[in-house]
Parts: C-alpha cells; sequence; structure tokens
C-alpha cells in the first residue's frame, strides 16, 4: 500500500533532519568552548578588569610556586625565554612576570602567543589584568623585546594545588601566515 | 514459481536494453546489482592496497615502497573499504531485498536511488585520483587529524570533496530506505513483522542521516582552516585540533555501527533458514540494534582516551562503552539460541553465518579490552586495535556480506552457485582471515605501533605470519569472483523458496524476480513466517 503524501512527508522530514545535523556539527564548536571554560579544560586562561580587581583580598598566609615555561610553534623563527624560572605568590595579589623575545630572522613577524595552565583546574584561578598574548605580536628583522603579564591568582584555588605551570606557545600569527604565503 | 499473483493488467515486464538500461535505471534490482558490482570492484582495489601494506611488512626494514607512499597506503585502503565497499555492498543488499522483503514494488524515490548510485564512481574517481597526483595520496590516515591532514599536497580539496560526495550519497540512500520502509509496506505487514534485516537498515539509515552531515561540517572547517583563513583547529587562532577529534568521533562511532548493523540483520535472516526455526526473541532483536544505535552518539570519546580527557570524562565514556556489550550480548545469545536444538545445515551462507557469531564475538571482546581506559593507554594506536577492527569489519561485516550474496544469489540470478567451490572459499577465507588477524593481537600486546611502514626485529615472526595470511586471503577471494560469475552464467536452476528453510515475501517470487515485482502489494499473514 502505497502513501503518496506519506513519502513526500518522510523525505521532507529526513532531509530537514540531515540539515539540522549539520548545523549541530558547526554548534559543537562553541558548545565545546564554553565546556572547556566551564571545567577548566584546555588550560585556557581568565581575564580579570578593572572593577573585579579592587575587590580582591589578599591571602598573606599562603604561598603557591607558579612557574614560567616557554614554546615555539614549528613554522616560527623566534626565540622565546622566561625571564624568571618561577615565583612565590600569594593568592588575591598582583604579579608581574617578564619574557624575553626575539626574531632570529631577517624578516618582520607577526606571532601570537596562546597560554596553558597546568594543572587544568587551576586555570579557572589564574587571571590577567595585562598580557602580551591579549593581542599580536609584531617583530621587526632582529628585534628583542620585553613581555609582560600582570596576574593574580584566585583565594578560592583548591587547597591542593601547591604548585601550577604557566606555559606559553607563539604560532605565527593566522593574518601574516597568509601574507607569507 | 510465483505463488503471489501479480501483473494482472500489465503483462510488460520489458527492460530497457544497452548501458541506458543502467545508466538511467529507476529499477531497484538494477541499482542493487549497480551497487553490489561497484562494491566488489573497490573491495578488490583497497584488498590490492592491503597487499602492498602486507608485503612491505612481510620483513623489517623498507623494501618496496617509500614510507610516504605506504601512509597514502594505509589511508586510502581504509577509506575505500569503509566506503567504497562495505557501505555500498550494505546498500545495494538494501536495494534488492527491502522492496521484495516488504512487498513494494520498488523503492520510494527511484530517481533519487539512481543519482545516490551515480554519485559513488565520482566521488572514487576523485578520491584515487589523488594517487597520481603531485604530493601523493592523502596519508595521513583515514580519520584526517589535523593539524597532519593539513599538511597533504593537491590531494587535500580532492581528499574532503570526495567525503562530501559520499555523505550525500550515503544520506540519499539512507532517506530513499526509510521512505520505502515507513510508507510502502505490503498489507499486513505490521513494523513488528519486517523482516530482521529490513529493521536493522531502518536503523543503520538513521545513523547515517544523523552522522553524515557532522562529518560533512568537520571536513568543511578543514577544508576553510587550509583556504580561507578560519581558524576551528588552528591553535594560533584560538581553536583546537583536539576539537575536531570530537567532532570526528561524535560521526565515527555511530559511523562503525552503519558498517555492523545491516550484517546483524543478514546473520539473523541466515540463522533461522538453516536451523529451521523462527529467530529467538524477535522483539529484543529489534529493541537491541536500536539500544546500540541510541548507545553509539554517547561513547565516543574511547577513541581519544589519551588525548587528556579529565578523569570523569573517561570514567564515563568507559562505563557507557561497557554498556554497549549488553544489547550486542543479547543479539549474541539469541543467534544461539536460535540454533539450539534446530535441525540445522551447513550450506556456505550458515557457515559464513556461524564464522560471523564467533569472530565477531572475539572482535567485541577486543573492543571490550580497548573500553577500559588504564588498559587503553597501552592499547592505544598498537596492532591490537588494528587487530580488532579487523575482527568485527572483515570477520565481521564482510563475512555477513558473503554470507549474504551466497544467500540470495540463487534468487537473484536463478541459478544455484557452485556448492562445493563456495565452501573451498569459505574454509580458505575463515582460516586466512585469522592466520591474518589473530597474531597482529600480540603484535600489539607486544608494543608494535599502528600505521608504520617498519618496525622493529622482535616483530618480525608474528608479522610474517601475518603477511601470509593475508596474501592467501587475498588470493582466495579471486575463487569468490569466478564463483559468482559462473553463478550468473548459469547453473542449477534454483526453485523460488531457494532454501528448504527460507520464509518470508521475498521467497514468494519466482528465481530470478521478475523485473517488476508486488505492482500489486500482496497480502501478508502471520502464517508467511511459520515452520
Amino acid at each position: 500500500m502505497i502513501k503518496i503524501g506519506g513519502i513526500k512527508r518522510t523525505t521532507v522530514l529526513l532531509t530537514l533532519l540531515t540539515l539540522v545535523m549539520f548545523g549541530f556539527g558547526y554548534a559543537l564548536v562553541p558548545l565545546y568552548d564554553v565546556f572547556c571554560e566551564v571545567t577548566g579544560l584546555n588550560g585556557k586562561t581568565g581575564r580579570i578588569y578593572n572593577a573585579e580587581a579592587s575587590k580582591l583580598v589578599i591571602d598573606d598566609q599562603r604561598f603557591v610556586t607558579i612557574q614560567f615555561d616557554s614554546n615555539i610553534n614549528g613554522n616560527l623563527a623566534w626565540k622565546l625565554k622566561a625571564d624568571q624560572k618561577f615565583l612565590k605568590v600569594n593568592p588575591g595579589k598582583f604579579y608581574v612576570a617578564t619574557y624575553t623575545v626575539e626574531n632570529m630572522i631577517n624578516e618582520e613577524i607577526v606571532g601570537q602567543a596562546i597560554p596553558s595552565v597546568t594543572p587544568q583546574i587551576a586555570s579557572l584561578y589564574l587571571k590577567k589584568s595585562e598580557c602580551f598574548c591579549f593581542r599580536n605580536q609584531v617583530l621587526k628583522p632582529g628585534e628583542k623585546k620585553k613581555l609582560t603579564v600582570r596576574f593574580e591568582i584566585d583565594r578560592d584555588i583548591p587547597k591542593n594545588v601547591e604548585s601550577l605551570t604557566l606555559s606559553y606557545t607563539f604560532f605565527r600569527a593566522l593574518k601574516d601566515n597568509k601574507r607569507a604565503s | 514459481m510465483s505463488t503471489i499473483a501479480h501483473d494482472h493488467h500489465d503483462h510488460h515486464d520489458h527492460k530497457p536494453t544497452g548501458i541506458k538500461r543502467w545508466l538511467f535505471s529507476t529499477n531497484h534490482k538494477d541499482i542493487g546489482t549497480m551497487y553490489l558490482v561497484f562494491s566488489l570492484i573497490m573491495f578488490f582495489i583497497g584488498g590490492s592496497m592491503a597487499m602492498i601494506i602486507r608485503a612491505e611488512l612481510f620483513q623489517p626494514g623498507l623494501q618496496f615502497v617509500d614510507p610516504q607512499f605506504y601512509n597514502s597506503m594505509v589511508t586510502v585502503h581504509a577509506l575505500v573499504m569503509i566506503f567504497g565497499a562495505v557501505m555500498p555492498a550494505g546498500v545495494g543488499l538494501a536495494n534488492w531485498m527491502i522492496p521484495i522483503m516488504i512487498g513494494a514494488p520498488d523503492m520510494a524515490l527511484p530517481r533519487m536511488n539512481n543519482m545516490s548510485f551515480w554519485i559513488l564512481p565520482f566521488a572514487f574517481a576523485l578520491l584515487l585520483g589523488t594517487l597520481f597526483m603531485e604530493g601523493g595520496a592523502p596519508a595521513g590516515g583515514w580519520t584526517m587529524y589535523p593539524p597532519l591532514v593539513l599538511q597533504t599536497g593537491k590531494a587535500f580539496p580532492f581528499l574532503i570533496f570526495a567525503v562530501h560526495f559520499l555523505g550525500v550519497s550515503s544520506i540519499m540512500g539512507a532517506i530513499n530506505i526509510i521512505a520505502t520502509v515507513f510508507n510502502m509496506r505490503a498489507p499486513g505487514m505490521t513494523l513488528m513483522r519486517l523482516p530482521l534485516f529490513v529493521w536493522t537498515w531502518i536503523i543503520t539509515a538513521f545513523l547515517l542521516i544523523a552522522s553524515m552531515p557532522v562529518l560533512a561540517g568537520a571536513v568543511t572547517m578543514l577544508l576553510t582552516d587550509k583556504y580561507f583563513g578560519t581558524s576551528f583547529f588552528n591553535a594560533a587562532g584560538g581553536g583546537d585540533p583536539v576539537l575536531f577529534q570530537h567532532i570526528f568521533w561524535f560521526f565515527g562511532h555511530p559511523e562503525v555501527y552503519i558498517l555492523i548493523l545491516p550484517a546483524f540483520g543478514i546473520i539473523s535472516q541466515i540463522i533461522p533458514t538453516f536451523a529451521r526455526k523462527p529467530l529467538f526473541g524477535y522483539a529484543s532483536m529489534v529493541y537491541a540494534t536500536a539500544s546500540i544505535a541510541i548507545l553509539s552518539f554517547f561513547v565516543w570519546a574511547h577513541h581519544m582516551f589519551t588525548v587528556g580527557l579529565p578523569i570523569n570524562g573517561e570514567l564515563f565514556f568507559m562505563y557507557a562503552t561497557m554498556l554497549i556489550a549488553v544489547p550486542t550480548g543479547v543479539k549474541v545469545f539469541n543467534w544461539v539460541a536460535t540454533m539450539w536444538k534446530g535441525a540445522m545445515t551447513f550450506e556456505t551462507p550458515m557457515l559464513f553465518a556461524l564464522a560471523f557469531v564467533i569472530l565477531f564475538t572475539i572482535g567485541g571482546f577486543s573492543g571490550l579490552m580497548l573500553g577500559i581506559t588504564p588498559v587503553d593507554f597501552q592499547y592505544h594506536d598498537t596492532y591490537f586495535v588494528v587487530a580488532h577492527f579487523h575482527y568485527v569489519l572483515l570477520t565481521g561485516a564482510v563475512f555477513a556480506l558473503m554470507a549474504a550474496i551466497y544467500y540470495w544469489l540463487p534468487k537473484w540470478t536463478g541459478h544455484m552457485y557452485d556448492e562445493k567451490l563456495a565452501k573451498i572459499h569459505f574454509w580458505l577465507s575463515a582460516i586466512f582471515s585469522n592466520v591474518l588477524f589473530f597474531p597482529q593481537h600480540f603484535l600489539g600486546l607486544a608494543g608494535m605501533p599502528r600505521r608504520i611502514p617498519d618496525y622493529s626485529v622482535q616483530f618480525a615472526d608474528f608479522n610474517m605470519v601475518s603477511s601470509l595470511g593475508g596474501f592467501a586471503y587475498g588470493i582466495s577471494q579471486l575463487l569468490f569472483v569466478y564463483i559468482v560469475i559462473k553463478c550468473v552464467l548459469g547453473g542449477k536452476k534454483a526453485t523460488g523458496q531457494v532454501w528448504e528453510g527460507a520464509r518470508g515475501l521475498e521467497w514468494t517470487l519466482s528465481s530470478p524476480p521478475p523485473f517488476h515485482s508486488f505492482t500489486k502489494p500482496p497480502k501478508v499473514t502471520k502464517a508467511l513466517m511459520d515452520y
């Protein structure tokens, strides 16, 4: 028993379902970002603004060790070094750490630093008011530059986290990629 | 001959002739045949690539091909076998059998049916053409992980568009199957009377519609990342390469059930026929298949236990994966219970079906081992994984497809195949596929990584055994082609029912069935299925 109308309806509905699932594939991208932000996965760090920063209370009884790490992605001819190996910090207080970056070749290059924190749970509590990773960095041929990051670690950071590592990887910026090719 | 009174008003059983019959065909039987022939050709193309792989691995050291080409072989072998051999074979069987199993005159959307087949040769021309391109064929693995896959040369856009075409083709096929089963069943063919092959295909079709578009999205993102400056998977622009793995496996896990569920359906048709008993636990089979399909959307991260998931994530995906063993266990139990105290005979389809039950279960067990998170850290990306998925896909899916071909070939051609040769083919396949894949378990446990052209010497013996098994398995498949051709050309006449224990609408037609069948819907009663 052939239901012609039914065939039409089924086909339309299933085509719609196909389109919805195609959209769902793309929706996974923002969903993933939200999920990572909430859970602190990926080690992406947060930002702190003045209004919030003025309300911070310093916990001077507790010390947390923060270690600084640096990496360069394969297709970027830069050198990156943390000027301090580690800092012992009080939660709730602002500190400044510096890095030195140097362009090793005779070409102007735009780079972008991407931060990452381990243990991942700590990334929820590391907040920056200023960071060289907030924008692209341009280095002229052979240029050497000091980069700064101003951060605080929240008082709520779990008690069992006694030390954490903040790592930066410099990539060739995408815009620059295009210019190069 | 046919016991159903059909074609009373139109006696023209004419078919178009020559090349036009095939190019413009809207007939489900012809399109089914084309799918099956196409899939057989792809099986041999993918198989030749496997032979190159096994030749290179016969001994440690680099012998025949350079590593880049070796990686291309691994990548393209997988894509050809998955999208070119197993999936089209399943769609081909669905095309041939579903209309005559449910008493419909044809598929619901015959023109679309034609299109979904004819997209395939073009898609594979794109994919296989890359073998002759500057920079070679894709070599980053069939999973297309960035950033590695983005280093593919000129072949990259061809790979992406080939995947798009394959997706479009299989989605159209899936829509067609659902539209047919939902709207064109003969009176009395209620949903819970559908043959299990039809049921498994409806569920497979839903999996296709829900998962293939997600793959299309993922590969489109790869394309825009490479050429249009987006950074979905590029850390420099705020993206994340691990995100690709999540999206890919959200498609990828349902995909493995797309490959195996039709096989479950086939086995559920064949075992009752040769055990001469109705299928044990019909309803539980339907529900088990549906549960497997639904669960398949919640286990994707077990393919990526080692990327650095949080502990809770690892636990969730481990438990969800273990859960799938329950409905799968129900199915295996039901097949065994169907055979229990049955009057069994062991024709070739039954032999393949029995081998399927045993060997697929071995593959299922190694899957369970891989699903245990802490253990997976050792097994991940080793030959143990290769052994696992070849047990479920070759001795699983492909054995079921072979069983289906032997089971229905007399129905399609009107001739019995050569039973003696077919049994030889079965035993060669069953023995050598195990010689081929069983040692790979040991290699994996000993730490041999997958996707490498060279290996350290302690793996030499098992690799040699595996390669010998591979060559013997490969050659014995030529016998299969000979048997099929011989059967198409002639042989003992087959009756309409073909097998003594066969039940269902398709066996009420003549063998071969008329070009247009069930133009007047048959009446389906419970007695039709009774023993």
